[in-house]
């Protein structure tokens, strides 16, 4: 082993030894000052990955243990004497049940999706590809990130205090009072409001920070309309994050003095109204949909471009197409309420105004596919996951259409059919992308090479498992199966039971996920510069990998299109 | 007959008791038409025409139009897949824009949402155009029952809980899908209902009627059905309410109009005899005037 000075700055598998330093004049830190006080956003990229990684883990658990009971109708997992119920982690109880289905939804959006996208790779790759040295605010990068491990603590904790009904809080990710104030009346909600003001707070330094990094830190040449297409979609969700976060903060603010200062901004006795939280709720609600899909977009733009060796299509309609979706993010929000008896005319409005954004997104998933056209396509593992993503997200996108529609929504609000729409567009969307761009940019990040054959493997494991898993799920909503049930009259018992099949294929790819982590860890084969070739175009594939610890001290200059 | 029976009202308990316990009875025989089967893969099929609104909706006119997109994204890809491959094609194209192919599929998405637009607005507006309702239900979500209250008919709030699973087999009635006393309905008569709760958000929903409507506490939701053929039909709670939502079933007995009239008599009779002679049938309800 060679010493720390030796070692490559930014390997830290150690694949590169004596690899030259990039620290620059101050030194190599240690490891407490360089993971803990780290003010490199290469670093803290890392730490984010690292932390969705664990986090993403903990959420794919707990969505174990919701089909593991959905496989069969009664309950047989959350009841008194249970293997859960021995493990005594989680209460063993049908509360018990609406607590981790709870937790799995609120750690997959703010611990798993968010961090890995934004913090991760976007914390990673936006200086590197617009060629600045760093983040604009290095030390708030890190507190953004060590407020994100705060409100981890505090979501776990919640999951261990009492919630009222039981252990934890199990009102649903959407936190719809009168249950998560007179229903939950123990301090686990208290926990969970506590836990998303961190995550909030976190997301909104980050925000700041993004902005002011891509507004003014990109290097000469690189106009807005040159900018990679990742950095535009971290620009329009950070702007998302900005302006719907703080809506989310002031009305779960209103949650907690309903709970324990004796308000009354959603309780009708006093004059409030349940339904206004909702109105605010989804308000954050519907943005933070796109905050968790646009860098996926991002990077899907970048992997189907350089693996068909052809540039992005349509570049400015791409990057204009996700401005788009943006701004109509935030005017549609009331389409999650279709139910709440709304005057008919609002409906109407709202029905219109969702089918809008199908078209802006079929700009890109037509442009994707245009990308590929004439190509010359390589089916590396990030492709593969690319072109899943295009098909399964599309899935989602046409059910969501269905959905919009009011006068059928009434046949499918909080059935299965909205969890199978929304995991098409998440866990086979958002994921999907986030592992394409995992494996992409692997070399990059981890200065060593992934195992291609494992990665495939992986990919076609987790291809047949979710949809497995999801595709039923429409069945079942259509004829009618709530959402958030224990239990489900036999008649539901046949779609749930392959649906709980496919989890444990899916799980099996999670399996060689971890396979292919600690494969290259192990085997630690030395990174490429770029391994993709002539199709990867931008400036992070100009620097070694890993990068050094401090890249571009001599700003580069950009003179022609990246595109 | 038994409309005869209730307009004289003053017959014996026990009768009427005996015709509403007929409707008790044949509902274990009655064709239960409102619920899911397994292996099901559609939507519960229609008793009411704005169920059959929808239907035709959903399968003719999204499936349709869905399908299509989706099997076109895949064959595109496929044919990239096929065609342009790096042994198909080792040499890429480098054109990166064609702005007709850009316009058409802009232009042409947005014709095809103002098609489903003109069904969807249709459909939206049909099922809020209530028609003059014969009857009112009020309906009130609890953790973790509903009450129903018909109070055009003076029958005060009788409480449905879930039924036992020994009930539910001895009655061949889907467990977690029957309730004890159920609401009662007539068939093809405009049932206006409202909806309300004590506590938490609940959702009342029947399937097979295309209805569900948020019961959230401090408001009145309304919604209509009209049932155009008689039948059990079953729906759940379809809000998060707690622990037990999984467990506060909803059944709707729908009757012939005689029989309808005699379990009214039936139930009129206990709380308040007084009731009796305004609760006559075919009189149409003072409070369908109301209508908003």
């Amino acid at each position: 082993m060679s010493t720390a000075a030796d070692a490559h700055p930014r390997d830290v598998l150690g694949a590169h030894k004596g690899a030259a330093s990039g620290y620059g004049s101050h030194g190599a830190p240690g490891f407490f000052t360089r993971w803990f006080f780290s003010t490199n956003h290469k670093d803290i990229g890392t730490l984010y990955i690292i932390f969705a990684i664990q986090a993403g883990i903990v959420g794919a658990l707990l969505s174990g243990l919701i089909r593991w009971e959905l496989a069969e109708p009664g309950i047989q997992l959350f009841v008194h004497g249970s293997w859960l119920d021995k493990l005594g982690l989680i209460e063993a109880s049908k509360h018990g049940y609406t607590v981790v289905a709870t937790a799995h939804g609120l750690i997959m959006i703010f611990f798993m999706v968010m961090p890995a996208m934004i913090g991760g790779f976007g914390n990673w790759f936006v200086p590197l590809m617009i060629g600045a040295p760093d983040m604009a605010f290095p030390r708030m990068n890190n507190i953004s990130f060590w407020m994100l491990v705060a409100s981890w603590v505090m979501m776990l904790t919640s999951l261990m205090v009492d919630g009222g009904p039981g252990r934890g809080f199990g009102g649903g990710w959407t936190l719809y009072p009168p249950l998560s104030t007179i229903g939950h009346t123990g301090p686990a909600m208290d926990c969970a409001i506590l836990a998303i003001h961190l995550a909030g707070a976190s997301s909104i330094l980050g925000a700041i920070n993004f902005i002011t990094t891509i507004f003014n830190m990109r290097a000469p040449g690189m106009t807005l309309h040159r900018m990679p297409l990742f950095v535009w979609s971290i620009l329009v969700t950070v702007f998302l994050l900005l302006l719907a976060l703080p809506v989310l903060a002031g009305a779960i603010t209103m949650l907690l003095t309903d709970r324990n200062f004796g308000t009354h901004f959603f309780d009708p006795a006093g004059g409030g109204d349940p339904v206004m939280f909702q109105h605010l709720f989804w308000f954050f609600g519907h943005p933070e949909v796109y905050i968790l899909i646009l860098p996926g977009f991002g990077m899907i733009s970048h992997i189907v471009s350089t693996f068909s060796r052809k540039p992005v299509f349509g570049y400015l309609a791409m990057a204009y197409a996700m401005v788009a979706i943006g701004f109509l993010g935030f005017i549609v929000w009331a389409h999650h309420m279709f139910t709440t008896g709304m005057p008919v005319n609002l409906q109407a409005y709202f029905i219109a105004a969702t089918m809008v954004i199908a078209v802006p997104t079929g700009v890109k998933v037509f442009s994707w596919i245009a990308t590929m056209w004439g190509g010359s396509i390589e089916f590396k593992t990030p492709m593969l996951w690319a072109i899943g993503f295009i098909f399964l997200f599309t899935i989602g996108g046409v059910t969501g259409v269905v959905l919009a529609n009011a006068g059928i929504d009434y046949a499918l609000h909080d059935t299965y059919y909205v969890i199978a729409h929304f995991h098409y567009v998440l866990s086979l969307g958002a994921v999907f992308a986030i592992f394409g761009g995992f494996y992409y940019w692997f070399e990059k990040m981890w200065g060593v090479r992934y195992n291609e054959f494992l990665g495939t493997v992986h990919f076609w494991i987790t291809f047949v498992g979710v949809n497995v898993v999801f595709f039923p799920q429409h069945f079942l909503g259509l004829q009618g199966m709530p959402r958030r049930t224990v239990d489900y009259p036999v008649a539901f018992r046949f779609w749930n039971h392959v649906s709980s099949i496919g989890y444990a294929i899916t799980f099996v790819g999670l399996l060689v996920f971890l396979l292919v982590l600690i494969e290259a860890a192990v085997r630690r084969r030395p990174a490429r510069a770029n391994p993709w070739g002539a199709g990867a175009t931008t400036l992070e594939w100009t620097l070694p990998s890993p990068p050094p610890f401090h890249q571009f001290n001599e700003l580069p200059v950009i003179r022609a299109d990246g595109y | 007959m038994k409309a005869t029976l209730s307009s004289i009202g003053r017959l014996g308990a026990a009768v009427l008791a005996g015709a509403a316990g007929a409707i008790q009875a044949t509902s274990a025989m009655a064709d239960i038409v409102g619920q899911p089967v397994d292996r099901g893969i559609d939507l519960q099929p229609a008793a009411s025409q704005i169920r059959h609104d929808q239907i035709v909706f959903h399968n003719h006119i999204l499936l349709p139009i869905t399908g299509v997109i989706t099997l076109l994204v895949l064959g595109l890809l496929l044919v990239c897949i096929v065609r342009f491959n790096r042994r198909a094609n080792p040499t890429p194209a480098r054109w990166s824009h064609n702005t007709p192919v850009e316009i058409a599929w802009t232009v042409l998405p947005v014709l095809i949402l103002m098609f489903i637009a003109i069904f969807s607005f249709k459909l939206l507006f049909e099922e809020h155009d209530m028609p003059r309702p014969y009857m009112t239900v009020k309906v009130t979500g609890r953790q973790w029952n509903w009450d129903y209250e018909y109070p055009d008919q003076k029958i005060g709030a009788t409480t449905s809980t879930l039924m036992s699973e020994a009930d539910a087999n001895a009655r061949h009635e889907p467990y977690k899908l029957a309730a004890n006393a159920p609401m009662i309905a007539p068939v093809g008569k405009v049932v206006r209902v409202q909806v309300t709760a004590e506590d938490v958000i609940h959702s009342f929903s029947v399937p097979a009627f295309g209805i569900k409507i948020d019961a959230v506490p401090g408001r009145l939701n309304e919604t209509w059905f009209k049932a155009d053929r008689t039948g059990v039909f079953y729906g759940q709670c379809s809000q998060l309410c707690g622990v037990d939502h999984a467990f506060m079933p909803i059944e709707v007995q729908v009757v012939s109009q005689p029989q309808f009239d005699a379990w009214v008599a039936s139930k009129a009779h206990k709380p308040a005899p007084v009731a009796v002679a305004t609760a006559a049938p075919n009189l149409p309800p003072a409070s369908a005037a109301a209508r908003r």
